[in-house]
């Protein structure tokens, strides 16, 4: 028979009324007639209907050598059945309604906890349910519509006003305004011209446009966001470790404690055998695992689908709880503090032209992200790029090759160490790095030449972030390859603590490893050469628009290139992991203060609870531990 | 008299409840067919899972169904949390989960709210 928990609860619940209308009557001193065996023929047709599945599974689970929930309810109902049925034969009194209402109060709490369960875990369905079913694309110069599997990357997609964006791509023609709030968080429409990034499954503006496709199916942002809330909302946090602990041996010590209890009922304190038998049922179905097990992956769930709504995806439960012991969060500073697109504000030098074409014609081959400022400037300008040869890329300093047969370089002080720089040029170099722009060194033919200062400017949004991060208490350290000056300005704008420079890319993690003597580090990056850091940090923490390899050692990944999402995710992760504290706590109080109580502790005082109310406590309980992870959802978070 | 009794008969039942939950008892691992390049198990749900223990080989492409006859709340998800899956097998009868088996190892398994394991062994 395959009746769902809901049916069973119903049904149970109507056979219960003629049980609930004697025991409300009781006091009234009135007796049903027959009472007996109604009770009787409805608690067996109970037993059967809404017990009998705890019964089978509690038996398999002890075959396995397993006790659990189901062992407790089976044996409070099994013991209290059973013994109102050899009371009623030797005409002593019954205790039918106990084994009846354990039996509807367990049903009713599995009942609204499944409910509960479901919307835990509703965040998933949502980012689900964003997905279109069908695009328009480009087949044989005509824009048909095509289902979103048969995609593919390459494909040419038309998107019109209010229409959604099928997959992730690159826009080829058209101009509009994407509002991209449901993956990045970010409130405001985002203006897209051709060569733009769209994102599948936000919602178009008024604009047409047609994008290449370069991601679709499994690889797109959403199906990559799904795919890490998921391993997050299944994921283990250490506290559980505890409750593994605990429940191994919570159902077993439970019956132990309820055979004491019996026998000091019965055999010390001499009560007769019925009552000291309802002071140990009480026991049994007082005892809930449940609330236990239930305390942290439901938080999890909750508050994991909470972030990922706001753009940052924790990847896992160990990450969150982390999180929370952090006392430093360190910062890279381009791309992360900062724009991370630098652009040149200076050139120095005699011959401005040729300073610029020997920069640009070297930068031309290297990949450093000065690079594409001066080569930007270059383009600006209309600067011819010369041929250069033998091009090496010295790590941390510059480049250098030869250029028209003659030495040339471009790189920081380092990189012209040992070379002779002109009084005017050695003022400006000051007076630029002062205002907090990186300055280039070029040099020709053994000679420093002049050179370029490029700024990139800190975020909007960093200051506001930082300082939210001083409020919450914690220290903020910035890293960069920069030298002081540059990193000193920088960090004033936007409020640091303090700064480290003049780290080479190979040194960061050295460097937050020296961090981590003072207590547990987040470290926030985005570059190739973060990813190191990301991982020896306690906590990484990746920019979304950083490089994948970034975003695949962090622990947390920020959707929006924004640095309130190190606010969230720390505000979120603090909320949910007090929340598991706090479900863990009272789950615990329930257990240790609820079964000394059903044991019969004030029954001195005249307080004693029947295996009915322990068996309605012990429902309310798991339940009030699932609506608490629930609350997760309506808790403020302001930056 | 009674009395009496009822402590040995108390003691006797909490030694037997210590020998029966915290003995050490063993259990033996289920291991999957094989046809046609695939290989599939099948863990019955019921008070637990049996068998508790799956034993796949690496490098062929493996599902393990869960048969799910048990009624209670408890057993109603299973978690497989490095891979990310979380299931409710009261929806059908059998639900089946695909395993990576690219690389040998032991992926835990559990029930919602972890009071239930099981592992799956790939070698």
């Amino acid at each position: 028979m395959t009746l769902s928990t809901t049916r069973r609860f119903w049904i149970s619940l109507v056979l219960a009324i003629p049980l609930l209308i004697q025991m409300v009557l009781m006091p009234l001193h009135w007796m049903m007639p027959g009472y007996e065996w109604i009770a009787l023929v409805m608690t067996t047709l109970i037993m059967i209907i809404g017990a009998w599945p705890y019964w089978t599974s509690a038996w398999a689970a002890f075959l396995h050598h397993n006790a659990n929930m189901n062992t407790l309810v089976a044996e409070g109902t099994v013991i209290t059945y059973f013994y109102s049925l050899f009371a009623m034969l030797t005409h002593r009194p019954v205790y039918f309604e106990s084994a009846a209402f354990i039996t509807v109060f367990v049903l009713m709490g599995d009942m609204m906890e499944e409910r509960m369960h479901d919307n835990a875990s509703n965040a998933l369905k949502k980012l689900l349910d964003l997905q279109v079913k069908s695009a328009l694309v480009k087949r044989d110069s005509q824009f048909v519509s095509v289902p979103l599997d048969e995609m593919q990357v390459g494909d040419v997609v038309k998107v019109k006003p209010g229409q959604k964006v099928p997959v992730d791509g690159q826009v080829i023609t058209g101009e509009t305004t994407v509002d991209e709030s449901m993956i990045t968080g970010e409130s405001m429409p985002v203006h897209k011209v051709a060569g733009d990034h769209v994102v599948g499954s936000t919602i178009n503006g008024h604009g047409t446009i047609t994008f290449k496709a370069t991601k679709v199916g499994a690889d797109t942002m959403l199906a990559q966001i799904v795919e890490t809330v998921k391993k997050a909302q299944t994921s283990h946090a250490p506290i559980q470790n505890l409750t593994d602990r605990i429940s191994g041996i919570f159902v077993p010590a439970v019956l132990i404690i309820a055979i004491i209890t019996f026998i000091v009922w019965y055999s010390l304190l001499g009560t007769t055998m019925a009552h000291a038998m309802l002071f140990a049922v009480s026991v049994i179905v007082i005892a809930c695992p449940c609330a236990l097990g239930l305390a942290t992956p439901t938080a999890l769930m909750v508050g994991t689908g909470r972030a990922a709504k706001m753009g940052v995806l924790i990847k896992n439960g160990e990450a969150l709880e982390e999180v929370n012991a952090v006392k430093t969060v360190i910062f890279d500073k381009t791309g992360t503090i900062t724009v991370g697109k630098p652009v040149v504000t200076d050139v120095v030098g005699h011959d401005q032209g040729q300073v610029l074409q020997v920069a640009a014609s070297l930068e031309a081959s290297s990949e450093h992200p000065l690079a594409g400022a001066i080569l930007n400037k270059a383009t600006e300008e209309q600067v011819e790029l010369v041929k250069v040869s033998d091009f090496k890329a010295v790590e941390g300093k510059g480049v250098q090759a030869q250029l028209d047969g003659q030495p040339a370089f471009v790189g920081n002080e380092k990189m012209a160490a040992g070379k002779q720089l002109a009084p005017q040029l050695v003022t400006k170099l000051a007076e630029l790095q002062d205002a907090a722009k990186t300055v280039v060194v070029v040099g020709l033919a053994g000679e420093v030449i002049g050179l370029i200062a490029i700024q990139d400017a800190p975020k909007p949004s960093s200051a506001q972030a930082i300082a939210a991060l001083h409020d919450r208490g914690l220290k903020t350290v910035m890293i960069t390859g920069d030298n002081d000056r540059v990193a000193q300005t920088i960090a004033q704008q936007v409020g640091i603590d303090q700064v480290v420079a003049n780290v080479l890319p190979n040194e960061k993690a050295q460097r937050v490893e020296e961090l981590q003597q003072d207590g547990p580090v987040a470290f926030v990056g985005d570059g190739i050469n973060d990813a190191p850091a990301l991982t020896t940090a306690d906590v990484g923490i990746a920019m979304g628009s950083g490089t994948d390899i970034a975003i695949e050692s962090g622990d947390i990944v920020l959707v929006q290139n924004d640095l309130r999402g190190v606010v969230w995710a720390l505000a979120m992760s603090q909320k949910t992991f007090s929340r598991i504290k706090l479900n863990l706590f009272w789950a615990l109080i329930y257990n240790v203060i609820g079964i000394p109580i059903a044991a019969g502790i004030f029954a001195g005082v005249g307080f004693i609870l029947t295996p009915e109310f322990a068996a309605l406590a012990m429902a309310f309980s798991s339940v009030s531990v699932v609506s608490s992870s629930l609350l997760l959802n309506r808790t403020q978070i302001e930056v | 008299m009674g009395s009496i009794l009822a402590i040995i008969v108390g003691v006797v039942l909490i030694g037997l409840i210590i020998w029966w939950f915290f003995g050490r008892h063993q259990e033996s691992a289920g291991h999957a067919q094989q046809a046609n390049n695939e290989q599939t198990a099948t863990v019955v749900v019921k008070g637990g899972y049996s068998p508790s223990t799956v034993v796949l080989k690496k490098g062929v492409p493996a599902k393990v169904n869960f048969d799910m006859q048990d009624h209670t709340a408890c057993l109603s998800h299973v978690v497989f949390s490095s891979l990310g899956v979380n299931k409710d097998l009261t929806k059908q009868k059998i639900t089946t989960v695909d395993i990576p088996t690219d690389k040998a190892g032991e992926i835990d398994f559990a029930c919602g709210m972890d009071m239930f394991h099981g592992k799956v062994v790939v070698k």
